[in-house]
């Protein structure tokens, strides 16, 4: 029954698909590991703690794939057999890498002002505004799951990475005058 | 081998007589041993009605005295008694010296990674200082309980670093517990107070204890307790406020940096009682006798208090606001906030982190006793006296693992706050042509450069095949258990060939040295070790054999064709006898392996019919 070849969506006995129940995948989640976790295998023999390692660790790496929308995404064009090498990751849309030009610069341009934390929430929102866009386009991607629409998604994943990067700049940014104060 | 606890509610497993157990808070300050007795949690007392065991360590040419005795004779005998070990534990000398240069221990350089201190005794590294301190607590549960202790709960800082938490392991092999898990000290407080409470929903637990500090923000749901994100700083606690206090008065008496250990200590001291006091008065009194014999007296008061740890407490909101932020919430949306720990007496404290989160913070257990119930709690669940339990901690990796690249920079495998146990991969080539080793570099850290990271173990991959360059696949797997340590290994792919290493930190022990200190300690006690070993397997043989029995009485039948059923009979029955007439440790544990191995098909079949049943119940279409 625990078949470690299974993929994540059949683990956690969810439809495989861009829109999950997020609700069901948490509770599943905890039900497993409630069987899995190795607390429960603390008086138990080697070779079942060995076992229990490795399905809760198993259960663990699926939970937060599904859970986050862009490791689902990726997940999701990998189960299709699309490629999606992160290191690699471009687009060509060029509107798209103009805006992220602008961004970039607004973010730079922030670390100089006196009361940069207006502007950094409003770049912050701005940002998971378009991250948000992003996961409703692939939400439309994978229902029509048609070569040309999965193509779509592999260009939607490659946008979502560059703003996520975007993103943690922003906070690391955060972080630094947090640690100035 | 206990063959899985998973029970239907309602229908119990074989009866097993209560196993004993016990959680054990060692603290910088203050120790506590806690265990479940009659139902409930409690920590236990000494012979004299103590409860909490001062975590000091004194060494004297008549033998190692602990506690309240130690602690008195700390400023008379400073070189010879050890406070605050947990400072220490896990730490290079070099770490140790950018604690503060305070400290009144005389180190020794030795060729071994863990700092020693010179005592009239000997020299000892922290590690064993803590095994002291949990003998001692190891044995009040013993005679509290009645019995030997299966095994101990102990639990640590959340934001222990790798080192810190193998070489408290350590400390607990050389006391000689079982340590069935290390449990992370913010989570066992969310515990103790969980439970109590019956309380759902988003929690934070601030845990400011004398030489650490934790935040955890943790969900709670339906016994469940997942920790969403954690930080804090394993070197900031209440000896910093008394430190603060101590400087000033140097300052204000005119006494010297260069000033004996036993006024530093004496000085330490009256900083605490005058920090303690002041959570019940605005001003106290203070007078010093100053080195030259004549006096001095001042005053501190509430406020000039406050400016001197208002520095500190702002660190730790600063640690709040980055917990927050990983796990993704805002501070309105956190219940309540729990305080742990003896320095969130302070008032100011109190008032700071209240205000940060916007509500009244939770002072209603005992701060100092709250992180041992909460480990004596899951040490009765893990020892598998509860085998309908429905609690589980799902805990997280406080700190990101990561290796050294090209330029001495880290590349992140595992970033903080992933839930454990984890297991991560990533693949790097050979930049030479012909190149046959590759030096791996496992750091510990937040900051991009290795340099700003905590150095945890170095390795060589030797024998990959020569190749032009880029052509190896060397894949690097870091995996986290559950008690939060790390294993690493790498191994070579394109050509098939393995070469792994596991590692072990820096700064720990090595195993020979374990080895070498476990043989002095059961010595010097007397103790015969075979008849030691015997005991040991003929107890797990007798657990293996009841624990065999009950599963075959709950699901034997079940799960079993009639043939199976007999070769599992069989092995039983083999080791059954064998425990009847073997007086030889190691056969018996070759019997117990033998019987696990031939069973290997039943415990993988009942565990796929426990999740088969966790996932029963649901909608046919829900599985479409």
């Amino acid at each position: 029954m625990f078949d470690f070849s299974k993929n994540y969506f059949d683990l956690f006995g969810l439809p495989v698909a861009f829109l999950i129940d997020t609700a069901s995948l948490a509770e599943r989640y905890r039900e497993l590991q409630r069987v899995v976790h190795p607390d429960r295998y603390a008086s138990a023999s080697e070779q079942e703690q060995r076992l229990a390692l490795q399905q809760a660790t198993m259960v663990n790496e699926a939970f937060e794939t599904l859970r986050d929308p862009l490791k689902r995404a990726v997940y999701l064009l990998q189960l299709n057999g699309v490629d999606t090498n992160q290191e690699t990751a471009t687009t060509r849309d060029g509107a798209f890498l103009m805006q992220q030009m602008e961004l970039r610069e607004a973010l730079a341009e922030l670390r100089d002002l006196d009361d940069p934390y207006p502007g950094l929430d409003r770049l912050m929102a701005q940002i998971g505004g378009l991250i948000k866009e992003q996961v409703a386009q692939l939400a439309v991607q994978f229902e029509s799951g048609s070569p040309e629409q999965l193509e779509a998604a592999r260009e939607s994943v490659s946008k979502m990475q560059f703003l996520n990067k975007l993103h943690s700049e922003a906070e690391a940014l955060e972080a630094e005058l947090e640690e100035m104060i | 081998m206990a063959l899985l606890q998973i029970a239907e509610p309602g229908q119990s497993t074989a009866p097993h007589e209560h196993r004993l157990a016990a959680g054990i808070d060692l603290g910088t300050t203050n120790s506590l041993v806690a265990s479940v007795f009659s139902g409930e949690a409690r920590t236990l007392a000494d012979d004299a009605g103590a409860h909490i065991l001062p975590s000091v360590v004194r060494y004297t040419p008549e033998g190692v005295v602990v506690g309240e005795q130690a602690r008195a004779a700390a400023v008379q005998d400073p070189h010879n008694t050890i406070a605050s070990a947990k400072r220490l534990i896990g730490r290079a000398i070099g770490d140790i010296k950018t604690l503060g240069d305070q400290l009144p221990y005389r180190f020794t350089e030795q060729d071994s990674a863990v700092p020693r201190i010179r005592t009239v005794a000997g020299d000892v590294s922290p590690i064993e200082v803590s095994a002291e301190i949990l003998k001692v607590l190891a044995s009040r549960a013993q005679q509290t309980l009645g019995g030997e202790l299966t095994g101990v709960v102990i639990t640590v800082p959340a934001y222990f670093d790798d080192a810190q938490r193998q070489a408290t392991k350590d400390a607990a092999k050389l006391a000689g517990l079982n340590v069935f898990r290390l449990l992370n000290e913010p989570t066992a407080a969310a515990v103790a107070y969980g439970l109590d409470h019956g309380a759902e929903g988003v929690h934070a637990i601030y845990d400011l204890g004398g030489g650490t500090f934790d935040i955890s923000i943790l969900r709670l749901n339906k016994g469940v307790f997942e920790v969403m994100a954690t930080g804090g700083d394993s070197a900031l606690g209440g000896d910093d406020f008394d430190r603060a206090i101590a400087e000033w008065i140097m300052q204000q008496a005119g006494i010297g940096d260069s000033a004996d250990a036993g006024v530093l200590r004496s000085l330490s001291e009256q900083a605490r009682s005058a920090k303690e006091a002041l959570s019940e008065q605005t001003s106290v009194p203070l007078q010093v006798a100053l080195p030259d014999g004549a006096s001095w007296q001042g005053e501190l008061t509430r406020d000039r208090f406050n400016e001197l740890v208002d520095p500190l407490i702002r660190k730790t909101i600063s640690a709040c606001r980055r917990a927050l932020r990983d796990a993704g919430i805002s501070a309105d949306e956190v219940e309540d906030v729990v305080m742990v720990g003896g320095s969130t007496r302070a008032l100011r404290v109190r008032e700071k982190v209240g205000e940060f989160f916007d509500t009244e913070p939770l002072v209603s257990i005992d701060p100092d006793r709250v992180v041992a119930i909460g480990a004596a709690i899951q040490a009765d669940v893990l020892a598998g006296n509860k085998p309908d339990e429905q609690m589980l901690l799902l805990d997280v990796n406080p700190l990101s693992l990561g290796l050294e690249t090209m330029g001495g920079l880290v590349e992140k495998i595992i970033p903080r706050n992933t839930t454990i146990p984890v297991a991560r991969a990533q693949e790097f080539t050979t930049f030479k042509d012909g190149q046959t080793a590759m030096a791996v570099h496992v750091v510990q850290g937040e900051r991009e450069l290795v340099a700003d990271c905590r150095s945890l173990a170095r390795f060589e991959l030797r024998g990959i095949p020569p190749m032009v360059a880029g052509a190896a696949r060397i894949r690097v797997t870091f995996s986290v258990d559950a008690d939060g340590l790390l294993h690493v290994e790498a191994e070579e792919q394109s050509q098939g060939v393995k070469a792994s290493v596991e590692v072990k930190p820096s700064y720990g022990l090595t195993d020979d040295e374990i080895a070498g200190m476990l043989k002095a300690s059961i010595e010097h006690a007397g103790e015969d070790m075979a008849a030691r070993k015997l005991g040991e397997q003929q107890v797990e043989v007798a657990r293996v054999v009841e624990a065999l029995t009950a599963a075959l009485a709950s699901d034997g039948d079940e799960l079993l064709n009639a043939e199976e059923r007999s070769t599992v009979d069989a092995a039983l029955q083999r080791l059954q006898q064998a425990a009847q007439t073997s007086q030889d440790a190691d056969q018996l544990k070759a019997e117990i392996e033998a019987l696990e191995k031939a069973c290997d098909f039943y415990v993988e079949r009942r565990m796929n019919s426990g999740i088969h049943k966790a996932m029963a119940g649901h909608k046919v279409e829900e599985f479409e």
